[in-house]
């Protein structure tokens, strides 16, 4: 599937390297990366394609949820398509 | 491709503004459990429900997960027991309650709705068995939720069944007295009921619907009112405009999980309802969005007008974003479940004769109220006569859910836990009307021309 990932914090060095590495070990693809400051707080989107990852869903989620906490961001996994739904008609 | 600044207005929809699907009702037509054992009957009933709703809450929360966004509850309903039992010739449905209780707590669920029946233009025997059970039933059990329809725009008010009803009321608080009355927080008097209605207490799978169907539910009283935040200057017809914009983000949601979860679970799509249904916590209240129009509190002069806009503009943006709407959609106004309900109630600020008004143009009617233990069965009638009135002559599904706390006096507070939030008791009109009440009969079905 593909799905969103999301970090949101505050801005500091090594965050998408920490993303990234974390994806890259559990084979999570990623096929697009955003980055910006909203309101004062780091803001990155990434999509990414799960379709070859190594562990469940519920797993993934829990491994970058504890990752977030390690570095001090918030970091989530959703379906795509929470998105697409609410905002493309 | 998404950008940043939509997947950021999603994450603090529900992240900071308490978005979250209400709700995902399962109903389940038990018309092919009848029987005229009673025992056969229950076994039917419980083996039905526990086979189809099975993995329901598995699901929901597998659903939750991958999308992101809290599903609050996982709920059933059921064909109303008063037409499943009747062929049993029994005068006791209180095993049926009990069955269905048992069926609940094996499937994991909150509340289980469809201890019902439905007596708008006259009441069967088994209809009799079920209103005399009910405050027993509600008070052995605790998942089960009960409603009766009293009334209908086509069938006119069964002033009987209303009659009946203020005093089925009032024993259900005495026999769940020592809990706050919290029996008659399960226990709806509707007028025009749906058969689709996702939320409890007043959920029942009606009779023309399929066999197994998911219907849902969504909320986001919080969404709206951050929406709002950013208007200060706007006039009314910008402040609809938004509200509109807002009710379709939101209802997309729920479009996107009903969807899923009836793929998921094998059953048929029913509806989404498009109700802002509030929550005990702050920033999740209704009252708040209307006083964000600029009432200094909810149950002040123009509060009826704010809450028309609010309703129509929540329907008119939810309609498009799905394939099939229904239930009850649009505002609820239960008080003890919203937070600025709740203030303004205890402030005097709002009335039960205020609420009445407002259930003239929201979606549903008198509810969680908690009202003193002393209100007589009659005055209680008085009050679902009125809010049934109001449902019949306007075409819509009016409703009451009172609460006569047992021992408490007006200014008291009786706390209900959870999503039932806690009410203070709010004093009701003592004038007499059990004259009226005692003369039973039914109030004509009114005529649909000559409309003013």
């Amino acid at each position: 599937m593909k799905a969103i990932v999301t970090v949101v914090g505050t801005d500091k060095v090594g965050i998408i390297a920490a993303v990234s590495g974390c994806l890259s070990d559990l084979q999570v693809n990623i096929l697009d990366i955003r980055q910006t400051t909203m309101q004062e707080y780091f803001t990155m989107m990434m999509l990414v394609d799960t379709a070859a990852c190594t562990v469940d869903l519920a797993t993934l989620q829990s491994t970058l949820c504890e990752l977030g906490k390690s570095i001090g961001e918030d970091i989530r996994l959703q379906h795509e398509d929470i998105f697409h739904s609410m905002h493309r008609v | 491709m998404l950008d940043l600044y939509e997947i950021n207005e999603t994450l603090s929809m529900i992240n900071n503004q308490h978005l979250d699907i209400r709700t995902i009702t399962m109903g389940i037509s038990l018309l092919d459990c009848a029987d005229s054992s009673v025992e056969a009957c229950c076994r039917k009933i419980y083996d039905k429900i526990t086979t189809k709703a099975k993995h329901l809450v598995e699901v929901g929360e597998r659903i939750s997960a991958t999308y992101g966004i809290p599903i609050v509850n996982k709920r059933i309903s059921v064909t109303p027991i008063a037409l499943v039992a009747a062929a049993c010739n029994t005068r006791d449905l209180v095993p049926f309650a009990l069955t269905l209780e048992r069926a609940a707590c094996e499937c994991g669920v909150n509340f289980l709705g469809g201890f019902s029946a439905l007596v708008q233009k006259g009441n069967t025997p088994s209809d009799d068995a079920l209103i005399r059970s009910i405050p027993e039933a509600l008070a052995r059990t605790s998942h089960v939720c009960s409603s009766v329809n009293i009334g209908s725009t086509k069938a006119g008010i069964n002033m009987d069944a209303v009659r009946t009803m203020g005093e089925i009321i009032k024993k259900t608080a005495d026999l769940t007295a020592d809990n706050g009355s919290i029996g008659c927080a399960k226990l709806v008097v509707f007028c025009n009921a749906v058969e689709d209605n996702p939320f409890m207490a007043g959920a029942f799978h009606g009779v023309g619907e399929a066999d197994c169907v998911i219907n849902v539910g969504v909320s986001g009283p919080g969404v709206v009112k951050c929406a709002l935040e950013d208007m200060k200057d706007a006039d009314l017809g910008e402040i609809a405009e938004c509200i509109k914009r807002t009710a379709f983000k939101i209802t997309r949601m729920g479009q996107l999980v009903a969807t899923e979860a009836s793929k998921q679970l094998g059953a048929r799509f029913g509806i989404v309802d498009l109700s802002l249904a509030p929550t005990p916590e702050v920033g999740d209240s209704v009252a708040y969005i209307l006083e964000e129009m600029g009432l200094s509190s909810v149950g002040s002069c123009g509060t009826t007008a704010a809450l028309a806009l609010l309703n129509d503009a929540v329907k008119k943006g939810g309609v498009m974003a799905s394939s099939r709407v229904g239930g009850l959609s649009g505002a609820f106004i239960p008080v003890s479940e919203d937070a600025g309900m709740i203030a303004a109630a205890r402030s005097g600020a709002l009335t039960i004769e205020k609420l009445e008004a407002m259930t003239c143009v929201c979606s549903v009617g008198l509810d969680m109220i908690a009202i003193p233990g002393d209100t007589p069965a009659s005055t209680i009638s008085g009050i679902i006569a009125d809010e049934a009135a109001i449902g019949m002559v306007n075409q819509k599904t009016t409703a009451v859910r009172v609460i006569p706390v047992v021992g408490g006096k007006v200014g008291d507070t009786v706390s209900f836990g959870g999503l039932l939030g806690e009410a203070p008791i709010m004093p009701v009109n003592g004038a007499d009307c059990s004259k009226l009440i005692s003369r039973g009969g039914i109030i004509p079905a009114p005529l649909h021309s000559l409309k003013n």
